[in-house]
């Protein structure tokens, strides 16, 4: 008999198609819009600009006619382990102001912006370069109509702290107030999901609760097509990506001579 | 009037003289305060760091001072715990230098954090989890008892001795300075080994994570070892670089040997269990990774001469001729073993912070390279420079050498 789905502890996460992704950014401007995400006259500077969902490009680097091209976009892996079978993300277990915590009840890796001292211990903890650190004062031009954009439900950064993707955390606020009003306690599928998601023109990005055995992330992540990055580190990330072609599979961790091992003959 | 603060006897240099020899580093720290006042005031967009930087050349002058500042806790635990009585004469110039590195490395953290007001947040909210909080805890600790270490040295000036309380004072201290020997032995334990730990834990990242024993891995125990290899021999270039300026014998120098031989075994210890944790990093941790040695050394400057060099030039040459009494009792020899010493440690601790970071771990992602801007340079030697001018003042005004006079007699 199947375990029964426990309704007060979540999973968020997320599945992330590489095949449908086109690599439009829409993730990327969608995510910025959403949290408040400052930015920089002179964006040029990509190792100081934040930003939370990040598009890589790779490539099998081959010569035409065989060179391919993926993108792989990469909000935070919002991890439930810190590679050595504590439960905490990386980030979380080196945090020494506790600014950052993993919350059991929804599996988010949340950051406290007014507790963060900025000692940057996280962001030297993450192999994904997911934690941004502000090194400026948080800037919006002026009389380019973009502080009217702000949403009033994500609260701007100050210097000197770090941030990150939160899973757009508000949301599942909004969600949650709006369940409860309705009388409700638990979540419908996609009542909750996260900016990026909703933005994907392409539909790559499916966010769900993988806890939930209904909802499509839990059925995506079965796939042998699907995979994490850098999985064998064991940070055992909440983000998983799908990719039918070998060499982005082999793309997303570090394999010795002879270890990869290629998906053959799936049905269906 | 300020020969009124100096003994007569020893002789020291004139004021002009003095003043002219402390002007280059009054001038660096200007430097330093203007960089420290720029990022405090612009915000750390003034240094090179970056979010795959996020340590950076500040954090390597952090780990670098405060491991050579070794020489302080385990010098007072060798004089007051072991009961080696030769070191006595050296004691002085020990705490003073453990309380130089220890300070300086606590003013340039507080430059380095985001947000310094909320420093207190450590204690405040501390995650029991990081090994940070243990750093922070036992640095902040171990400063209080470097200055009560250093009071009765202050106390010992010609001046403040006139006054009785002051002088009464100062003596009680020192009958109580075992126990203070103590606390700080057990302290620096802690932080020197929470400082590798710091790294050992980043489970994420290959380059740096270790195994280990309970919630300690093997850089802990590694840190704390070889800080107190290269500690003594930081002691001693001190002393005998202010043995040189001053043209005079400063300590005897069966002290000297006494740290030598001592700093010797250690360091032998030291290299084999860095030999062994080095063979189980290539061979355990990394293939578990996924990835090969020559992986981590592929790109970039920081090729595998940076590991050849820590563990045989700086490593095993210096261990064998610290070992070898004939050899450490020429002084060239014990000079030069002294610095691979001191280098070795500062391109370990650079190492498990600077390469650590500039190594990608994602396969996809690029190997960054990073070049401090002049802020870092100046908050990084004003540390430096201010060490050197207490270390000046603490020489001329204060009896840091007991044996000094007696070897002077001549």
């Amino acid at each position: 008999m199947e375990k029964e789905h426990d309704h007060t502890r979540h999973r968020y996460g997320m599945v992330i198609d590489l095949d449908k992704c086109t690599g439009c950014g829409t993730c990327m401007v969608a995510c910025a819009a959403e949290n408040n995400v400052s930015v920089r006259p002179d964006e040029s500077d990509k190792e100081r600009s934040i930003t939370w969902m990040q598009l890589y490009k790779i490539t099998n680097g081959k010569e035409f006619p065989e060179s391919e091209v993926c993108y792989f976009p990469r909000p935070c892996m919002q991890c439930e382990e810190d590679g050595n079978g504590g439960k905490h993300s990386p980030c979380v277990s080196v945090c020494v102001a506790t600014a950052t915590e993993i919350d059991h009840e929804t599996g988010i890796v949340s950051q406290i912006y007014t507790r963060c001292i900025g000692c940057r211990y996280c962001q030297a903890a993450c192999p994904y370069h997911a934690r941004f650190f502000n090194w400026w004062d948080t800037y919006f031009p002026k009389g380019k109509g973009l502080e009217r954009y702000l949403s009033p439900e994500v609260s701007v950064r100050m210097r000197g702290v770090v941030e990150k993707c939160t899973f757009c955390h508000h949301r599942y606020m909004r969600a949650k107030t709006k369940a409860y009003a309705e009388g409700r306690k638990t979540l419908e599928e996609g009542e909750y999901i996260t900016a990026c998601a909703e933005a994907c023109p392409a539909q790559a990005i499916t966010f769900g609760d993988l806890n939930n055995p209904d909802h499509a992330v839990s059925k995506l992540i079965k796939s042998p097509y699907a995979f994490r990055l850098l999985e064998r580190l064991n940070t055992k990330p909440k983000v998983y990506y799908l990719s039918k072609r070998d060499w982005v599979r082999k793309k997303a961790d570090n394999f010795l001579p002879g270890e990869f091992k290629p998906v053959f003959k799936v049905k269906g | 009037m300020e020969s009124t603060l100096i003994h007569q006897e020893p002789k020291r240099c004139s004021t002009r003289t003095f003043f002219l020899w402390t002007l280059p580093w009054i001038l660096i720290l200007g430097w330093g305060g203007l960089s420290a006042f720029l990022c405090l005031w612009k915000g750390l967009n003034q240094t090179n760091m970056s979010n795959i930087f996020a340590f950076a050349l500040w954090i390597v002058f952090d780990l670098g001072v405060i491991a050579l500042g070794a020489g302080a806790f385990f010098t007072g635990f060798l004089t007051y715990i072991i009961g080696k009585k030769e070191l006595k004469s050296i004691i002085n110039a020990a705490v003073i230098i453990g309380f130089i590195c220890y300070s300086g490395a606590m003013a340039m953290l507080g430059i380095d954090i985001g947000q310094p007001l909320r420093g207190w947040f450590i204690f405040w909210h501390a995650n029991i989890h990081s090994m940070l909080v243990e750093v922070s805890f036992c640095i902040t600790c171990y400063l209080s008892v470097l200055t009560i270490e250093f009071l009765p040295i202050i106390l010992e000036n010609k001046k403040l001795e006139e006054i009785r309380g002051l002088r009464l004072f100062g003596h009680n201290l020192h009958e109580a300075m075992a126990i203070f020997a103590a606390t700080g032995t057990f302290l620096s334990f802690f932080h020197q080994g929470s400082l590798g730990g710091m790294f050992g834990v980043m489970h994420a990242r290959p380059f740096a994570a270790r195994g280990g024993f309970y919630i300690w891995p093997w850089t802990f125990f590694l840190f704390v070892l070889s800080a107190i290899a290269a500690g003594p021999c930081f002691t001693i270039l001190c002393t005998k670089l202010t043995e040189k300026l001053t043209r005079k014998k400063l300590v005897p120098d069966d002290a000297i040997q006494s740290l030598a031989k001592i700093s010797g075994w250690l360091l032998s210890i030291y290299m084999i269990l860095k030999i062994a944790d080095t063979l189980g990093w290539i061979y355990g941790i990394l293939p578990k990774a996924g990835l090969r040695l020559m992986d981590c050394y592929k790109e970039g400057p920081y090729g595998i001469w940076m590991l050849i060099t820590e563990i045989i030039i700086c490593g095993i040459i210096p261990a064998i001729i610290l070992m070898i009494p004939k050899a450490r009792k020429k002084m060239p020899w014990l000079i030069t073993a002294s610095i691979l010493n001191c280098i070795g440690i500062l391109i370990n601790r650079f190492v498990f912070i600077i390469v650590s970071l500039a190594i990608p771990v994602m396969p996809f992602d690029r190997f960054w390279s990073y070049v401090p801007t002049w802020q870092e340079w100046g908050v990084g030697l004003a540390i430096i420079a201010y060490g050197i001018i207490v270390f000046s003042v603490s020489y001329r005004y204060l009896p840091v050498f007991p044996k000094e006079r007696e070897l002077n007699m001549a």
